[in-house]
């Protein structure tokens, strides 16, 4: 093998697992580290510059750096599975206990660069934007039909699990930067729109339509019959306030999770969730599917439903047929009925919510703007811009429905696509994060990091009594660790962004770190192609998905090899180094967003 | 070293031997040696063959005189009896204790200061006794421990870290062993696991006075240019007369051994050595070609590594002796007094 190009960027980053997951690359272990210390702002500061809501992500995001989380892969069995550090809860833990931070926030800038941006939609997207170039000087207007920010953030999201006092402080961090919004207003042609001659335009306007279920029974049985996020939002705007005792929710989502947790707040005893695959496939996340069942809502899985039945124009329940998963030679499942009878389950309302769709009814098909055939733009993914050069898309409205921190990602790299639009560059040359490598040597065997293994198991987040939460929507569910057990939990971390980073020329082959290396993570062995060395290291390389570490040929012909796979980062092998050819170096990789940083180097005046 | 404990979590894979052990079980306390040296690495070459031959660890006796490489049993084999004794005397302990409980393993620990320099008369004497063990000597040319003064197996001319000669000639442990009766004699190198593993293992098995030279470097006083126990030195001089394969028993055997230049043996336990050969001329049954060889190479500058050595019937102290076979511990009061009577007869037969 080639020695490692430590020099990319990527490298570092590949072994950071929850960065490189992270859609925003929330530089994790930094924040956690700072938790420890009980530096909850500065904790909170590292999380807001990246994905910007916190506290609001603290309690709601759909967590793609935990599956990833390197712990998860090197906590040994001992009956219960390993399980990531609580990543996402920590986030939290900042968010509650950082105390005032509005001085550390950056100011509304000081003069206007004379540039107006509009964006369509007040979720999280348009707002990452309006973020972004405010304190730059860009005059930011955002327009929403509701009438409050957020989104769907406020709109779908229910208040058990996100308090509006959490949304409203950190929309206000980002309309205190002086954004204009204007709530209230539905845009309704984007003719129109790009007539009033915008510099650029951001569509942030998410995913807003939930797919039906078009089968007998459905017309006559209308008036039980509710669209998910329509119900939902109809909840969070307070024109619903009800529901029947039997409550039958159609779909295995997290909408699906949210509108049985929310029947059950509303009058709903008997809710059941009814979905077609298994319970293993099902879209929502496993913690989600947990909520549900933990407050007695049963999941019955491989039913698809075939009709609502109704008497004298009322609801009276839903059949379904009983199917199995079969699985094709190239493991494609199909859904195949068993040929069971039709099962039917009584109810009095039906809360559908099988899908959501883009939709666009106010952008006028010859405006300029392409869409493809599912309805979607057509967008540069990179610089996310439309067929219009000044017109850019994200969040849900980009790519479909996805959640909160992509759309937060889509905002920064529009803004970015903005700003150097606005500055006369090309959109393309896409800016490098900015990085660091610094050692964290401090004695023989002292290290700026803690690098003793803890062993304990991910705590649990506490829950209020479910007769509690049940009595009253607005009673947030989770109590949120307190900051002793978020010490503990943060001591979880394995702090994966402090480098094992080797020197080969310093290498005197002693074999040290390779015999005290916990996870048998080095070797140091005779070159070959990967397929082959990574079966013959000291334990095998079974995880292609991490990158082995070759150092170029030592004195004796032979490399040092490093799977990056299950390495602690507890730093032995560079205590047990004599020569310092292993060292611990902190590499630090943020995201560059909108600003100068992220323009081509100016020339300096003459 | 470092201040640190070993993590307890492991590598997802890591196998079990047929105890159910990991090798990580046959760890010891974290080593407080200096990082790098050579000592550590025996250690960890002593994990692995006591892992791999599957020696449940409490049947082990670890004893060792002082010095740094007589610290080490510390470092392995936590689980094990272990005797840190009085400096150059280890050989008279371990042989007391083989005599009251031949049931254990033995494995005495030394260093070249320890075994050449103040303990050689007892070196020589558990070597002729035959005593059944396995008897390791962490070579680094100085006393490590008490900073870095030329041992006795320091070879002439070579130079200390601060520029000294060295004007004393060596005492080659290996002829040494050799003529004292030895009957499994081998040298091996700390930073080659692939050759000391396999001798560790076959050492283990030999029922007999078992002895391995490791040279091992002293990273903090030894590894300097004009140093011939460095790793640079070792590495440039290793000459190597044979690769030891060793089975367990012959159904054991895995690999498919056809072509030449291989000498089988066969142990008293069962087990089989299979030498591939790598000097063609060396038949490691002969003690005095071994002998020869040993001179030779030593004369042109080089360090022979390998099984150079082994005796497969050799007998050792409890056979010469006719000694009980119960360990001393098992027996009862009846069997150790047996009374007036016995004593009278005995007495009887003294005069
Ligand atoms: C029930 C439910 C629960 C969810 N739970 C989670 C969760 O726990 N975690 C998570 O990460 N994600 C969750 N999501 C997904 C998440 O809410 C979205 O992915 C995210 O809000 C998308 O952000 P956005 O900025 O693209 O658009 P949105 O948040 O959808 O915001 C779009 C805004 O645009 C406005 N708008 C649209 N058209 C116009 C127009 N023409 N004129 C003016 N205003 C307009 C809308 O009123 C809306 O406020 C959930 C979604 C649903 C439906
Ligand atoms: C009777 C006695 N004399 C001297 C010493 C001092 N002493 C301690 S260790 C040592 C030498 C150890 O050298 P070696 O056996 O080669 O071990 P190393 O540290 O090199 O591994 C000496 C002379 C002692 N402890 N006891
Ligand atoms: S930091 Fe070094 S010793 Fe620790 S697990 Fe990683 S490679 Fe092994
Ligand atoms: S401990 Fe240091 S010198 Fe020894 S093999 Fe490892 S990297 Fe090389
Ligand atoms: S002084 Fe030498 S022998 Fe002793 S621990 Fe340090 S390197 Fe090893
Ligand atoms: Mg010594």
């Amino acid at each position: 093998m080639q020695k490692t190009d430590t020099g990319n960027p990527d490298y570092f980053h590949k072994v950071v697992d929850c960065q490189w997951a992270c859609p925003a690359h929330t530089p994790v272990p930094e924040y956690i580290r700072l938790i420890a210390a009980g530096r909850y702002a500065d904790a909170y500061m590292v999380n807001w510059e990246s994905n910007v809501f916190p506290g609001i992500l603290g309690r709601t995001c759909d967590r793609p750096c935990e599956p990833a989380c390197r712990r998860g892969r090197v906590e040994e069995g001992g009956g219960a599975k390993p399980e990531p550090v609580a990543i996402c809860r920590l986030k939290r833990v900042a968010a509650d206990n950082k105390g005032d931070v509005r001085a550390l926030m950056p100011k509304p800038a000081a003069k206007k660069n004379g540039k107006r941006i509009a964006c369509v939609g007040a979720g999280p997207a348009s707002l990452t934007v309006a973020r972004d170039l405010a304190p730059l000087g860009y005059s930011v207007t955002v327009f929403d039909r509701d009438k409050r920010a957020g989104g769907m953030i406020w709109s779908q999201i229910p208040r058990f699990r996100l308090p509006l006092e959490v949304i409203d402080e950190e929309v206000g961090y980002i309309l205190d930067l002086g954004v204009e919004l204007k709530a209230g207003v539905e845009i309704t042609s984007m003719k129109k729109l790009l007539a009033e001659g915008w510099d650029a335009i951001f569509v942030g306007s998410g995913a807003p339509r939930g797919r039906d279920l078009d089968i007998p029974g459905r017309k006559e049985a209308a008036a039980h019959i509710h669209i998910g996020i329509d119900w939902l939002s109809s909840v969070s705007f307070g024109h619903v306030s009800h529901i029947g005792k039997r409550v039958i929710v159609l779909g295995g989502g997290n909408t699906a999770m949210d509108c049985c947790r929310t029947s059950r707040r509303l009058g709903g005893e008997d809710v059941k969730v009814i979905v077609r695959s298994g319970f293993e496939e099902m879209k929502a996340s496993p913690w989600e599917k947990e909520d549900a069942q933990h407050e007695g809502i049963p999941i019955l899985n491989y039913l698809v439903p075939k009709a609502f039945t109704h008497e004298n124009g009322r609801l009276t329940g839903v059949g379904f047929e009983k199917v199995k998963a079969v699985y094709d030679a190239k493991g494609r499942r199909s859904l195949v009925p068993t040929g069971e009878p039709e099962q039917h389950y009584e109810c009095d309302d039906v809360l559908v919510a099988v899908g959501q769709e883009n939709a666009f009814p106010w952008i006028e098909r010859d405006c300029g703007i392409e869409l493809d055939r599912h309805g979607l733009p057509v967008l540069d993914k990179a610089t996310l811009r439309a067929t219009l050069p000044n017109v850019f898309f994200g969040g849900d409205s980009a790519f479909g429905p996805k959640n909160i921190i992509w759309a937060v990602a889509h905002g920064h790299e529009a803004a970015v696509s903005i700003d150097k639009l606005l500055n006369g560059e090309d959109l393309r040359q896409r800016p490098a994060p900015q990085t660091s490598l610094v050692s964290q040597k401090m004695g023989i065997h002292e290290w700026s990091y803690h690098n003793e293994i803890a062993l304990d198991r991910r705590f649990k987040v506490p829950w209020r009594d479910v007769n509690q939460t049940l009595k009253n929507i607005k009673v947030e569910v989770e109590l949120g660790f307190d900051p002793a057990t978020g010490f503990k939990e943060a001591e979880r971390c394995l702090n994966c962004d402090v480098q094992t980073v080797f020197t080969g020329k310093l290498c005197i082959e002693c074999d040290a770190c390779a015999d005290i290396c916990p996870m048998d993570c080095i070797s140091v062995t005779p070159n070959g192609e990967e397929a082959e060395l990574r079966a013959r290291l000291r334990a095998p390389a079974n995880n292609k998905a991490q990158d082995l570490y070759v150092s170029e040929p030592l004195k004796t012909t032979r490399v040092l090899v490093k799977d990056e796979d299950v390495c602690l980062h507890c730093g032995l092998c560079a205590e047990r180094c004599p020569t310092g050819a292993w060292d611990m170096q902190k590499f630090l990789l943020e995201m560059t967003h909108a600003g100068p940083g992220c323009r081509r180097p100016q020339k300096l005046a003459a | 070293m470092t201040y640190l404990a070993k993590p307890k979590l492991h590598h997802p894979t890591l196998p079990k031997n047929k105890l159910g052990y990991t090798r990580r079980d046959y760890e010891g306390k974290v080593s407080t040696l200096c990082a790098g040296c050579g000592h550590d690495s025996i250690s960890a070459a002593l994990i692995q063959a006591f892992w791999e031959l599957d020696v449940e660890p409490h049947r082990v006796a670890k004893l060792s005189g002082i010095g740094c490489s007589s610290k080490t049993p510390d470092y392995f084999l936590g689980n094990s009896h272990g005797f840190n004794t009085v400096h150059g005397r280890m050989p008279s302990v371990l042989t007391g204790a083989n005599l009251a409980n031949r049931d254990l393993i033995y494995l005495g620990v030394s260093g070249d200061g320890d075994s050449a320099s103040i303990g050689l008369g007892q070196f020589a004497h558990v070597m002729r006794r035959g005593v059944n063990m396995t008897y390791i000597l962490e070579n680094n040319g100085v006393y490590g421990l008490t900073k870095g003064q030329f041992s006795a197996t320091a070879d002439m001319g070579s130079k200390s870290k601060r520029g000294q000669v060295n004007t004393d000639s060596a005492v080659d442990t290996i002829s040494l062993a050799l003529i004292m009766g030895a009957s499994f004699v081998a040298r091996s190198f700390s930073g080659d696991k692939a050759q000391l593993v396999p001798l560790i293992k076959a050492a283990i098995a030999h029922q007999g006075a078992a002895f391995i030279d490791v040279i091992s470097p002293c990273v903090a006083f030894n590894n300097h240019p004009g140093s011939t126990k460095s790793y640079d030195y070792i590495r440039e001089h290793n000459e190597a007369v044979n690769r030891l394969d060793f089975w367990p028993s012959r159904e054991a055997i895995t690999i498919d051994y056809s072509e030449g230049g291989l000498i089988e043996v066969p142990q008293h336990d069962g087990s089989i050595l299979k030498l591939r050969k790598l000097d063609a001329d060396y038949d490691p049954r002969d003690r005095i070609v071994a002998l020869e060889h040993v001179a030779r190479a030593a004369e042109k500058g080089e360090v022979l590594t390998g099984l150079l050595y082994v005796h497969a019937e050799a007998q050792d102290l409890h056979a010469h002796l006719n000694t009980y076979a119960v360990p001393l511990n098992k027996l009862g009061e009846k069997e150790l007094c047996p009374g007036a009577g016995v004593l009278e007869k005995i007495n009887a037969a003294l005069r």
